[in-house]
């Protein structure tokens, strides 16, 4: 299954650095389920109350550095992905957290997001890796994925990747 | 050109030359998740079409973050654990065990040189033991159950040296707070610490289980400290494998190199509500504080327990003021009592929990009120953390904690040394 879809819209909801996984789902939702539809309804809570109520699906989060930093949990990662988040963008994502986007198939973007507010409007090209800011034409460059993490991320994570190679490419 | 331990180590399990910013595919030689992160593991793992793991003798499952279980719908998860690990003929490790990073290495598990995986962001505790060990998530655990592989990019590393000899009441967790605080939390994304210096040398690996579990907090993939014979007569006293210490070549490259020199170091404690926000224990000395909590991957083991046991001798807890307590592991408990140091925290009026994380995580045992300050021997003071987002934590050393439990207040642990 290719990632269906490598351009996304969205608009800006801008977080700091430092963002970590407890802020990302509490750890008092996170032992309860594995339904991430019902963890998301509960995304970013405990430092942004209103998130919820406030973002729409295609929606961006935008952050600072060390994005998804702390416990290794992958609830938070398949929070933001079932919350209807399209992409995260940040300039530098912590190594968990990067490794789990990756493997349950949220794109995560990792450039300059210094010039980015709250509400903008992006255009994410996945592919070539260009984030576009619509209101003042502005275009980040994304950090580009090695070869074989685009293998994960093109078939849309490492449950998919199994199932398709039978185990690792490589060895 | 030489090698840091961490390539030496990547290199051997992937069976080709891995240099830092290379992505290798390396063998595991244990890898495990606690019920946190076990269940969507298992679910990925039979999502995967995977019918058998890889080696029954290297992978455990630990039942530790919410222990015993405080509702039904943890109950049903551990129920998956236990299928999962009946199922598969795997090591399970139930309620009342301990902290999966307490038993990973009691039960020697581990041994120097080895490559570790768990799907938990603590799993670096064993660099002490020359091991290199990284926190993963779910899918990732999962994958490596079916195939024993993962893949890894080769961290740069960061030399840190602590020099000097650490002052009466300043402990392992002071230091891994000074360095928090000194790096930040982002201060070695993605790297790979290498851990020496006399002051590491005069640890007890007890001690150095604090420090390699604390490098987790400034953002590192692992925290390797150089094997010696402490480090020897550990391992010989848990597994039966042959010790083969890896370390740096001459010539290795490092990202950078830092030295501190600890000789005047006091007690640090972590302010809410991030790990790196640290000072001295003097410019919070006073802090009033309704809860205290000694334990965890970080500070519940035996050294640990001792050092409160002395505190708080022939003293009370201040009435206002809840004292959990959990032993990492049952043998710790079990060693505790031997020694009588659970007696002192009875009558003290300290509350005992089962082996385990106990209060750490927010899900039970402990919970504090809005607006309550906690004193914690744990590893993260996150808004929320505990399980309240409107509680304020504190990160200190057991020692500190137990001062602190006895006034009511942040207190100096040296008061009472």
């Amino acid at each position: 299954m290719k990632q269906k879809k490598k351009v996304l819209r969205g608009y800006a909801h801008k977080f700091g650095d430092d963002i970590n996984t407890d802020y990302i789902i509490s750890g008092r939702y996170k032992f309860k389920t594995l339904d991430s539809r019902e963890l998301a309804k509960h995304l970013l809570e405990d430092i942004d109350p209103d998130f919820n109520k406030r973002k729409a699906s295609g929606d961006l989060i935008v952050a600072g550095e060390n994005f998804g930093c702390g416990s290794s949990r992958e609830q938070a990662p398949l929070a933001i992905k079932y919350a209807g988040i399209g992409a995260v963008l940040a300039k530098s994502f912590a190594r968990i957290f990067y490794r789990n986007a990756i493997n349950i198939g949220l794109p995560i973007v990792q450039t300059n997001t210094e010039k980015i507010e709250s509400g903008d409007e992006l255009e994410i090209d996945l592919a070539s890796g260009e984030v576009h800011v619509i209101k003042n034409n502005l275009c980040l460059k994304a950090e580009p994925f090695p070869s074989f993490i685009l293998d994960i991320i093109e078939v849309g994570g490492l449950i998919e990747y199994f199932k398709k190679y039978g185990g690792w490419k490589i060895r | 050109m030489g090698k840091t331990i961490a390539e030496k180590i990547l290199s051997s399990h992937a069976g080709e030359d891995a240099r830092a910013g290379n992505i290798v595919v390396c063998d595991l030689d244990f890898a495990f998740a606690q019920d946190g992160t076990a269940p969507l593991a298992i679910k990925a793992f039979d999502k995967m079409g995977q019918k058998r793991v890889f080696d029954t003798k290297k992978i455990a499952l630990f039942i530790d973050h919410n222990a015993p279980s405080p509702s039904r719908d943890v109950s049903s998860l551990h129920r998956l654990m236990r299928d999962f690990a009946g199922k598969h003929q795997i090591r399970l490790y139930d309620v009342g065990e301990g902290i999966c990073h307490q038993l990973v290495v009691e039960e020697g598990w581990v041994s120097a040189g080895d490559l570790v995986v768990g799907a938990d962001s603590h799993t670096c505790t064993y660099g002490a033991l020359n091991v290199f060990s990284t926190g993963v998530g779910s899918t990732d655990l999962a994958a490596a159950m079916a195939s024993g592989k993962l893949w890894f990019r080769v961290p740069g590393t960061i030399k840190i040296f602590f020099k000097g000899k650490l002052l009466p009441g300043v402990y392992a967790k002071d230091l891994a707070l000074y360095l928090t605080g000194k790096l930040g939390a982002r201060g070695a994304l993605y790297k790979s610490i290498e851990l020496g210096g006399e002051v590491i040398k005069d640890l007890g690996i007890e001690a150095r289980f604090t420090l390699s579990n604390m490098i987790m907090e400034v953002g590192a993939k692992a925290g390797i400290m150089l094997g010696d014979e402490k480090t020897e007569k550990w391992l010989a006293e848990r597994s039966k494998r042959k010790i083969r210490f890896i370390e740096p070549d001459e010539g290795a490259r490092y990202d950078k190199v830092l030295e501190f020199d600890v000789s005047r170091l006091v007690p640090q404690v972590a302010r809410p509500h991030s790990v790196d926000n640290v000072v001295p224990v003097h410019e919070v000395e006073g802090t009033s504080i309704e809860e205290a909590f000694v334990g965890t991957c970080t500070n519940g083991r035996l050294e640990d327990l001792r050092v409160v046991g002395k505190i708080l001798k022939d003293k009370k807890v201040h009435p206002e003021v809840r004292f959990m307590v959990a032993p990492a592991s049952r043998r710790v408990y079990l060693d505790s009592m031997k020694e009588g140091i659970l007696e002192i925290f009875i009558e003290a009026g300290a509350v005992l929990l089962p082996p385990g994380c106990g209060c750490c995580v927010g899900t039970h045992q402990g919970v504090p009120s809005g607006g309550e300050n906690v004193i914690s021997s744990a590893n993260r003071n996150f808004k929320g953390r505990m399980g309240n987002p409107e509680a304020f934590i504190y990160l200190a050393s057991p020692a500190t904690v137990a001062a602190s439990a006895i006034r009511g207040k942040i207190t100096d642990p040296r008061r009472y040394l």
